[in-house]
């Protein structure tokens, strides 16, 4: 890698004494605006959002990310109860997403025959292209009844001690369904990023393993997670930062209705579902900008997650760079 | 893995039939997973292609839509719609993609490299809905919706993805070709857009169609941007634009069971407009990699 770097460097600066042409001063220029450029529409992100939000930053303060309040009639104004459904119903897909996607992800690269790998890799990769809109549509229509009519009461009778696992409602749309959706939703972008990690575990770790009669479970136990761990860490907080961000789907199928309740069956709202629900006009100037500091909040949110993930791969290549 | 875990995995019938066993349910559960992905993938497509597939006709991809109950009509405006809005956006991030892959990846210092890469993964992070409110704030509120501003919204979600692909490509071009180029007193720019470039096109391409894929569900920032359109179908992007997603969108809240037949309709040539984008995409993908490879060998 470092001589690879060496000659790219080598190659990338100009003889000395050599005059400069006009040709590369543009294309150099241009590319480097262009590199410039993406530094600047992260940074007006940032710029519009907090501009857009800044009446409702100063009618409500901090105090807004965890007021309960949502009433455009009164006009005020608190994210308390989206956030609160944005959590539990992200934290729930992922919980549900991990060990079908880690299996997935080992299936793919341990324990699939040779035909079926590249179908079923292809497969994933299509769940994970399917638009949100229509997964919301096929999640309102096709599985929110079911799981109302079926799994919901399921669940309360074999789990019912747990509150969250209340009483039925007759809503089709409620948090439940919205974890569901989310997880069939982030369920590819986990499996594929802890594929490419199973994949890179060196073949002699896992032969010398095997070869001190571990079965494969013992082999993928002591051998694929420990090296894997930070990646899929990693991609459980991608896959996370994805289920806050999802707006359309969930603001289909989450129900609508700004009140935290335990029951996961009983209808909630989220951040990015309100502001979807509300784009094409709200009442008042006030509730525009409220809108807006939902979607600060998200995006606060997005890049933490960004970071977080980022440091933690930087982290894990480090500690495996350090072994090899 | 500690000295001590392996010597009790060495030990022989040491429960041996318990380790089986756990490794067979392990194995199991792993196809479980894996059957369930399919599954769910299988239930949707089946679901839109069942219910979708009726609403298909002639009137439906001709007629623009025309409201609740009215017989006879389609959804042609949404199509022109997405049409006209996903083609100005990759008009808009393609070229400026490639030119931020070319300085990632041809001219820039290694600590502005990771800097770049950085944003762009932070760009790419950013919720579609944010993009939306973004796009709200700094265009909408003062110039009002328009189909430019839908395509700006979508271009800033494609992106990430186009500069990326393009960086991926252009790495791979070995720099043999560059030094070779440069030796024989090719000036820098034209060893770039002369030499280079010309071997990545598939990449690039293959990174497009996928981002074009990508934004062409992408119903949160055009709610914002471009969907207060006027009935009949438009082409000029100056005014709001309907799209297929948000039409969608739209025709679910309606609630009514002509609304959902054409919801499921527009849905069914969502997907399969995106399945054949995808597949050409890894078709693309996997020919200009052996094409590459066998030009490097």
């Amino acid at each position: 890698m470092t001589s690879l770097d060496a000659t790219t460097d080598a190659a990338r600066r100009p003889f000395e004494g050599r005059r400069l042409r006009l040709g590369d001063l543009l294309l150099q220029g241009a590319a480097a605006i262009a590199a410039l450029g993406a530094l600047v529409i992260v940074g007006l992100i940032v710029r519009e959002v907090i501009q857009g939000s800044r009446v409702s930053i100063s009618t409500f303060g901090l105090s807004f990310v965890w007021h309960e309040t949502w009433d455009p009639v009164h006009n005020q104004f608190g994210a308390g109860t989206l956030l609160y459904g944005t959590v539990i119903s992200s934290i729930g897909a992922l919980v549900l997403a991990t060990p079908i996607a880690i299996g997935i992800a080992l299936f793919l690269t341990e324990l699939a025959p040779r035909g079926v790998r590249a179908p079923v890799t292809a497969l994933v990769e299509t769940l994970a292209a399917i638009p949100s809109v229509v997964i919301g549509l096929w999640g309102i229509l096709v599985l929110a009844p079911i799981l109302r009519d079926h799994v919901d009461p399921a669940l309360h009778s074999a789990l019912g001690f747990i509150p969250l696992f209340g009483p039925p409602s007759s809503y089709a749309s409620n948090v439940f369904t919205a974890i569901i959706v989310l997880t069939i939703m982030i369920l590819p972008i986990i499996a594929s990023i802890s594929r490419e990690l199973f994949l890179a575990v060196p073949a002699e770790l896992k032969e010398g393993a095997l070869g001190l009669g571990t079965t494969r479970w013992e082999m993928i136990r002591g051998v694929s997670f420990p090296y894997a761990r930070g990646g899929v860490a990693a991609a459980m907080i991608l896959g996370l930062g994805r289920a806050i961000g999802e707006a359309i789907a969930v603001a289909l199928v989450i129900g609508a209705v700004t009140q935290i309740n335990v029951n996961l069956f009983q209808p909630g709202y989220s951040l990015a579902g309100i502001i979807a629900n509300n784009a094409q006009g709200s009442a008042s100037g006030l509730e525009t900008s409220s809108l807006s500091y939902c979607a600060l909040i998200l995006l606060v949110f997005s890049i933490l997650v960004n970071l977080l993930a980022q440091f933690i791969v930087r982290r894990a290549g480090r500690r495996l760079g350090g072994l090899d | 893995m500690s000295a001590a875990d392996l010597s009790a995995l060495q030990r022989p019938n040491d429960r041996l039939w318990r380790r089986r066993i756990v490794n067979r349910l392990m194995e199991l559960l792993a196809w479980v997973a894996a059957a369930l992905a399919v599954f769910f993938l299988g239930v949707v497509v089946w679901s839109v292609a069942k219910k979708g597939a009726s609403a298909l006709n002639f009137d439906f991809f001709t007629k623009p839509y025309a409201g609740v109950d009215v017989p006879h009509q389609g959804l042609a405006n949404a199509f022109v719609g997405t049409f006209v809005i996903v083609g100005l956006a990759t008009l808009m991030a393609l070229p400026f993609g490639i030119l931020i892959a070319i300085y990632v990846n041809e001219y820039a210092p290694k600590a502005i490299r990771g800097a770049v890469n950085l944003m762009l993964d932070v760009l790419a992070g950013v919720p579609a809905i944010v993009i939306g409110i973004f796009v709200y704030s700094l265009i909408v509120v003062t110039h009002g919706q328009s189909g430019y501003a839908g395509a700006f919204a979508l271009a800033v979600i494609m992106l990430p993805f186009v500069a990326r692909a393009t960086i991926e490509v252009l790495a791979l071009v070995p720099n043999s070709l560059r030094e070779a180029a440069l030796g024989v007193g090719a000036p820098r720019w034209r060893v770039t857009l002369g030499v280079v470039l010309p071997q990545t096109i598939g990449g690039v391409l293959t990174g497009a169609t996928l981002a074009v894929a990508r934004v062409a569900g992408e119903t949160a920032p055009l709610l914002f941007c471009s969907s207060l359109a006027t009935p009949g179908t438009h082409w000029n992007p100056s005014q709001p634009l309907q799209s297929v997603p948000v039409q969608i969108f739209e025709l679910i809240e309606q609630a009514d069971q002509q609304s959902y037949a054409m919801a499921w309709g527009a849905a069914l040539v969502l997907i399969l407009f995106i399945l054949f984008a995808s597949l050409g995409a890894r078709w693309l993908a996997t020919r200009s990699k052996r094409k590459i490879a066998r030009a490097f060998k």
